[in-house]
């Protein structure tokens, strides 16, 4: 069974909602839509206050290289603009939108049927991925359209499809998978054209037997893709391991994908560039995970973004004894502080973790027993990142490649001293990085 | 067997030890660094806490730096203050210009009681890293996250987080004014003011929002309606970004604008005035 080469740990599964069918969320009375919805800069806002928008609608325009349209995921008036805390009480600038109705813009194709033909050539499926918004579903967000823009002198040889879902609790992939078959292979043979490679890899964990079934069953239809049933073990799903696992060659350190001649995309991202290429529908809605061990009712949300945080926590009803909601899975999620916050793009799971599972053991001393060196992927010392970090040493921390690190949580799941390893981690790289930003524009 | 082996070790390693002496000794002398004896004098002359809060790394680079110079110009010794400075001028035959002493001042007010916490933080205690990952407990995301990152700075001790307002508090006598917590606090609440001879006048908020969204976290938030500036005698206080500064080098401790805040961000704090006296009398 294939599998990446080094680290990795194997976290309970905890696929509790994986038979719960997909739901669409009811529509909000009031809806807030950040402008920044990707990595990157933040999008422009094109409309005004008193505006009227329908659904598909562009609310904010990307005018940096790295960064992704915003489209209305409502019909209705722009109430105002302004800055609104997101999940982590930082305010970020956001336009909130009194919903009437559910008018669609005209362009989009809102019917169910499944369309096979590609008709758009390769400039027109990245020139519409980038109209419609695009971006990674897997959780960076990254803007898919850039994936696709090529550096000069390079070419992909292949396309893989992250279906492997390594996250726990997190079941909209497989839920995808099952109940959106067709359209995401449509999808990935948009992205094949986009590319010019000239064969898709999926892999999926092999803990979703069902999944491999389906999918090898429709692939029969579809030559250019094949479905490689993957090893379980997290991090899987994070590109580089990906690559690794799937073709066999290594991305080197500082290096992309690309320049071992791949792409990487989620199933969740081929779903929604088969939506924008066949039926020109932006990137408007999330699919969520609602889960915990003490939920009663576990659910895959279709959602629209903007929807209040707040409808679905009322409808679903927070479990007793709650100590923490995350947002994303508990390995890479983050802890919610604002409640009062909105659906973004990639938001793939609200977990609530019970007082007893939240609760973090006090840290005792590191005893450099080194299984966070053993359980990290990347082959880097999580012991000693934390420990520079905690001296703000940030030239020290670049000096052993922090910024390789890809803040799967490995470390810190299996640290017998409980020490918060991925926090410090997480915040070292981030200054670094700014370090080394503004250490670049002074250059320049 | 056993001695033969220990005087064999004894007498192995006292002759290495003897041969690196001899060595040592010839190389010093050689390569001996020629280093101006005033540099000891006047680092003798240092408090010797390294608290960097003269920009040098450490009192040392400090001492070498005025050597160096030959002046003492900008060069300064917040921690010793003037009397350090009159000494080092008097050693090097030079005259020091006398600076107010400055002391920190802690600009947030976001008590349990003013800014009631909504979520639990339980990661790093650390302000740094708090910073990155939230808001900060009562969701202001401009006051102080009070995981002492400011008390762990301080070389002299003085400053603490108090147990019931979670703040922290400088001590009067103890705050040199170096500026160590001021530079590591990630929210820059902590500001070195003139520390005057009968108290400071300062805005105890750094929050930046529109009124209404500032006191939705904190009911002692500065939410920017410029009475203070309409009301101050001496025009020491300014209004900008919906948050109001008072000018210290104009302030003339009349308080006007701490009765008359209507939130009660603006504080007095130092030598004690006479009603507060009273006020603490009463209580």
């Amino acid at each position: 069974m294939k599998t990446f080469k080094i680290g990795g740990v194997h976290p309970e599964a905890q696929k509790l909602s994986n038979e719960v069918s997909v739901e669409t969320f009811p529509l909000p009375k009031q809806a807030t839509v950040f402008v920044t919805q990707s990595l990157g800069a933040p999008a422009v806002p094109v409309v005004a206050k008193g505006d009227k928008v329908k659904v598909g609608q562009l609310l904010a325009k990307a005018e940096a290289f790295i960064c992704a349209n915003v489209h209305s995921p409502f019909s209705g008036t722009v109430n105002k603009i302004e800055p609104v805390a997101d999940f982590t009480g930082y305010k970020k600038s956001a336009i909130v939108i009194d919903v009437e109705g559910d008018e669609w813009d005209e362009s989009i194709d809102t019917t169910e049927d499944i369309v096979s033909e590609i008709k758009l050539n390769r400039e027109e499926i990245i020139e519409r991925m980038k109209a419609c918004g695009i971006v990674g579903l897997g959780g960076a967000c990254f803007p898919t359209h850039v994936k696709y823009m090529l550096p000069p002198g390079k070419s992909a040889d292949f396309i893989l499809v992250n279906a492997a879902e390594c996250e726990p609790y997190i079941t909209t992939d497989y839920r995808m998978m099952l109940e959106q078959t067709e359209a995401c292979l449509i999808g990935v043979e948009a992205l094949l054209i986009a590319s010019g490679a000239k064969q898709a890899l999926i892999g999926i964990e092999n803990n979703k037997p069902e999944a491999i079934k389906k999918l090898k069953e429709a692939v029969k239809t579809h030559p250019k893709i094949e479905i490689v049933p993957l090893k379980t073990k997290y991090p899987q799903g994070a590109e580089k391991q990906l690559i690794q696992a799937l073709t066999g060659r290594t991305v080197p350190n500082g290096k992309l994908p690309i320049d071992v001649g791949c792409i990487v995309n989620n199933i969740a991202t081929t779903h929604a560039v088969y939506e924008a290429v066949q039926k020109n529908k932006p990137l408007i809605e999330t699919y969520t995970t609602i889960t915990g061990k003490k939920l009663e009712k576990r659910k895959n949300y279709k959602i629209r973004l903007g929807t209040p945080l707040k409808d679905v926590l009322d409808t679903v009803g927070i479990p007793e004894n709650t100590g923490k909601i995350i947002s994303g899975g508990p390995m890479m999620g983050k802890a919610i502080a604002n409640t009062n916050t909105f659906f973004v793009k990639g938001m793939s799971s609200i977990l609530f973790l019970d007082a007893s599972e939240s609760k973090r053991v006090p840290e005792s001393g590191c005893i450099r027993c080194g299984k966070c060196i053993q359980a990290c992927p990347m082959g880097l010392e999580p012991y000693l990142f934390r420990m520079l970090a905690v001296q703000h040493r940030l030239e020290d921390l670049e000096a052993h490649g922090i910024m390789n690190c890809i803040e799967c949580g490995c470390c810190q799941s299996g640290c017998p001293a409980h020490i918060p390893l991925l926090d410090t981690v997480k915040t070292g790289k981030s200054q670094t990085g700014t370090m080394i930003k503004s250490r670049q524009a002074k250059k320049s | 067997m056993s001695g033969n082996v220990i005087i064999l070790a004894v007498i192995v390693l006292g002759i290495i030890g003897l041969t690196a002496a001899v060595l040592l000794f010839f190389i010093s002398k050689a390569f001996k660094v020629e280093e101006n004896p005033m540099i000891d004098e006047v680092a003798a002359l240092l408090p010797g806490a390294n608290c960097g809060g003269c920009g040098f790394a450490g009192c040392r680079g400090l001492a070498e730096a005025i050597v160096k110079s030959g002046n003492i110009g900008e060069l300064r010794c917040p921690a010793g203050g003037n009397s350090t400075m009159e000494n080092i001028a008097k050693l090097m035959g030079l005259e020091a210009v006398a600076a107010a002493p400055v002391i920190a001042v802690v600009r947030c007010n976001g008590t349990c009681e003013n800014a009631p916490a909504k979520v639990n933080y339980d990661s790093m205690p650390s302000c740094f890293f708090a910073n990155s990952l939230y808001a900060g407990a009562s969701a202001c995301p401009y006051g102080c996250l009070g995981c002492g990152d400011c008390v762990e700075a301080c070389r002299f001790d003085a400053i603490h987080i108090d147990p019931v307002t979670k703040l922290p508090v400088v001590d009067e006598n103890l705050c040199v004014g170096c500026g160590a917590c001021a530079k590591t606090c990630p929210r820059h609440i902590i500001e070195l003011r003139d520390k005057g001879t009968s108290g400071r006048v300062y805005v105890a908020c750094m929050n930046k929002e529109k009124g209404a969204a500032a006191k939705k976290n904190c009911s002692a938030a500065c939410i920017g309606c410029g009475k203070c500036a309409k009301n101050c005698p001496a025009e020491a206080i300014t209004v900008e970004n919906n948050l109001a500064y008072i000018d210290f080098r104009k302030c003339t401790l009349c308080q006007t604008c701490v009765s008359g805040c209507p939130t009660g961000a603006i504080h007095f704090s130092g030598a004690t005035s006479e009603p507060e006296m009273e006020q603490k009398a009463d209580e």
